[in-house]
């Protein structure tokens, strides 16, 4: 096999920036995991509703106001995309997940999946399935910074950053503030939590919000990368589950370093076997099941 | 609460015990099904047939295992895949095109249950999708399976050699594939019943209380990871029968078949007939197959509305539509 190290360096570059989305993502479901025992089906179309509010806001939004020159500029939409998203989430939890607490764990899966579909077939009908641009990437993120071996787009470096910022921002809201130590505790055991005066369904939707809001965020972040379409989320989602099972739903750390990791391996593999990239996260997901059924960061339960 | 659970349990498997079959509900479903090619059109009633059975053979695993696998597309479109080529490359007959593709499914239900019932509950969930995207990968990029197109043009051969399949007979001025028809309501027949056997043995009885509870299971000295993994490998069999089945008589194995989408509709079909009820799942999987072709001419709006239900049964009728029924039936008398 003769493979220039450019070519491996290269995409190992495009892997880490899937793998920082993947990171995103799989933070956002272990924390509405932990608190709410919801594997949220639904993270996919929130990821989806993120790009198209950033979408929406910038192409549509004058139209629809009857006046073209109004636009909801990146940087906006990197702020009102994850509150619009999590508002839109508080409303599910509000009014349909909190009355699943009470049964099966399957259930919330099943409802969320059904939220899937839903979001997923009305932009599908509005929009194309092959996908729109995003034309609002701001222009101090164009062009390409030369790493050596390659040039590597500004905006892409801008998105790992950002990523990376935001993962360890959740990570120190909830091992390090007070309302992290609440989220634990409610997350270890609501009842007493309850007891010490802690408003814990008040603390679910919150957690139901920060979740979804930062699959928004994924969202919003993704849309100037790849084309704005109503099926990016669902593909997304499945290799975002196989990453939390690999890692291991327990631990926020292992949530992002397993994302990181598994972007950069899928996009290795593409260099040197491209028909096996789609599906080495999932051959990875079986072979850490054989051998530590927890997961890589997991405690057994 | 759970004492009394348990009494309720073993009052059941003695009342199993002391009755004997009743074979007047299966008569009767019979000669519906018999009759049904004459006044529904035939392709049709042989979908639904198939889709039932795929829905018994999932709820097999979910309603009597207390299993949620969202995989099971991969069973049902992998087999689909399995028989095409064993027909229309291979040329074997029919029965024999079928068998191996059951067979085929039954072993790649060995290997993905080894993997997946090292997890439980949501897990189990998770793991069983992400490994059927593996098969539906390899759909997509194996060099015979025909990519986006699918397999197309499977042709339906002699049954045994000797029974033209494709063959019609002409009634009232129709053209009915009656020697089809009848196959697809033998191998559906045949499949629901060994369904219905296995789930009033002493094998369905040791699942559901597994599924009941898991642990004490453990403690009387059941092989609790034995009878899962038996329930998948024969959920899965069936899932590949039914999809087989399919493949035969729409001539085709699709992509829509394997994907993640057909999964999520085969616990749409079980919830919303009743999980955990032998009938439920034919309600679902009819209810389900008939509500796609009277909405497809709305285009993605069915998948709004399959989701919407999907909503609704979760919310508000978590029983399905056989398990509300036999409730309210146990309430009145």
């Amino acid at each position: 096999m003769d493979i220039p190290l450019q070519a491996v360096l290269s995409q190992a570059m495009l892997g880490l920036n899937n793998g920082a989305f993947y990171a995103l993502l799989s933070l956002g479901l272990a924390v509405i995991f932990g608190m709410l025992n919801v594997v949220n089906f639904a993270h996919g179309a929130f990821y989806m509703l993120g790009a198209f509010a950033a979408l929406l806001g910038f192409d549509y939004l004058g139209r629809f106001l009857g006046d073209e020159s109004l636009r909801m500029s990146f940087w906006a939409a990197l702020i009102l995309g994850p509150l619009i998203v999590g508002s839109i989430g508080v409303v599910v939890e509000k009014t349909m997940l909190q009355r699943l607490y009470k049964v099966d764990h399957l259930y919330g899966l099943l409802l969320t999946f059904g939220l899937a579909l839903i979001f997923e077939g009305v932009f599908t009908n509005y929009f194309n399935v092959s996908g729109e641009p995003y034309n609002g990437k701001p222009e101090i993120l164009e062009g390409a910074f030369d790493l050596g071996f390659m040039f590597f787009p500004k905006y892409r470096l801008f998105a790992i950053v950002l990523s990376l910022a935001v993962c360890f921002g959740v990570w120190y809201l909830i091992e390090r503030t007070r309302l992290g130590s609440y989220l634990r505790a409610g997350t270890e055991n609501p009842d007493v939590t309850r007891a010490f005066g802690i408003d814990v369904p008040m603390l679910r939707t919150l957690t139901y919000f920060l979740g979804v809001a930062l699959a928004g965020l994924a969202g919003v972040v993704a849309a100037p990368i790849y084309s704005v379409s109503p099926k990016m989320g669902s593909d997304l989602i499945i290799i975002v589950f196989a990453v939390v099972v690999i890692g291991g739903m327990g631990s926020i750390m292992g949530a992002i370093v397993t994302g990181l990791a598994l972007g950069l391996l899928e996009g290795v593999v593409k260099v040197f076997y491209p028909p096996l990239a789609n599906t080495v996260i999932f051959i990875v997901m079986a072979l850490v099941l054989l051998w530590r059924p927890a997961g890589l960061f997991g405690k057994e339960a | 609460m759970q004492a009394h659970d348990l009494n309720q349990t073993s009052l059941n498997v003695v009342r199993m015990a002391d009755s004997r079959p009743n074979y007047l509900p299966w008569g009767m479903a019979l000669a519906v099904c018999a009759a049904a090619p004459f006044f529904i059109y035939p392709v049709f009633a042989m979908e639904l047939m198939c889709f039932a059975l795929f829905a018994c053979a999932f709820n097999l695993l979910l309603g009597f295992g207390g299993l949620l696998s969202f995989g099971h597309a991969c069973f049902f479109g992998g087999a689909a895949y399995l028989s095409g080529h064993a027909l229309k490359v291979w040329g074997l007959t029919p029965e024999l095109g079928i068998l191996f593709a059951t067979a085929g499914a039954a072993v790649l239900g060995l290997l993905i249950g080894l993997v997946a019932i090292r997890r439980q509950g949501i897990y189990f969930a998770m793991v069983t999708l992400a490994l059927a995207q593996i098969v539906f990968f390899a759909c997509l990029q194996l060099p015979m399976t025909g990519g986006e197109d699918g397999l197309q043009g499977i042709p339906k051969g002699r049954l045994l050699g000797l029974i033209d399949l494709s063959a019609t007979v002409s009634i009232g001025g129709q053209q009915l594939p009656l020697a089809l028809y009848f196959f697809v309501l033998a191998i559906t027949f045949g499949g629901y019943w060994l369904i219905w056997r296995t789930v009033n043995s002493p094998f369905g009885v040791a699942l559901k209380a597994i599924r009941e509870n898991e642990a004490r299971a453990l403690s009387l000295g059941y092989r609790v990871d034995r009878y899962k993994l038996a329930a998948f490998v024969m959920s899965a069999a069936l899932a590949g029968l039914a999809g087989a089945t399919k493949a035969l008589v729409v001539g085709l194995a699709s992509l829509t078949d394997v994907s993640w989408h057909m999964s999520g509709e085969v616990v749409l079909m079980t919830l919303l007939g009743g999980m955990g009820t032998l009938l439920g799942p034919v309600v679902g999987a009819v209810t389900v197959v008939s509500l796609h072709h009277e909405l497809s001419s709305l285009g993605s709006w069915v998948t709004v509305t399959i989701g919407s239900i999907f909503v609704l049964c979760v919310l508000a009728f978590r029983r399905g539509i056989v398990g509300e029924i036999a409730h309210r039936l146990k309430k009145t008398f």
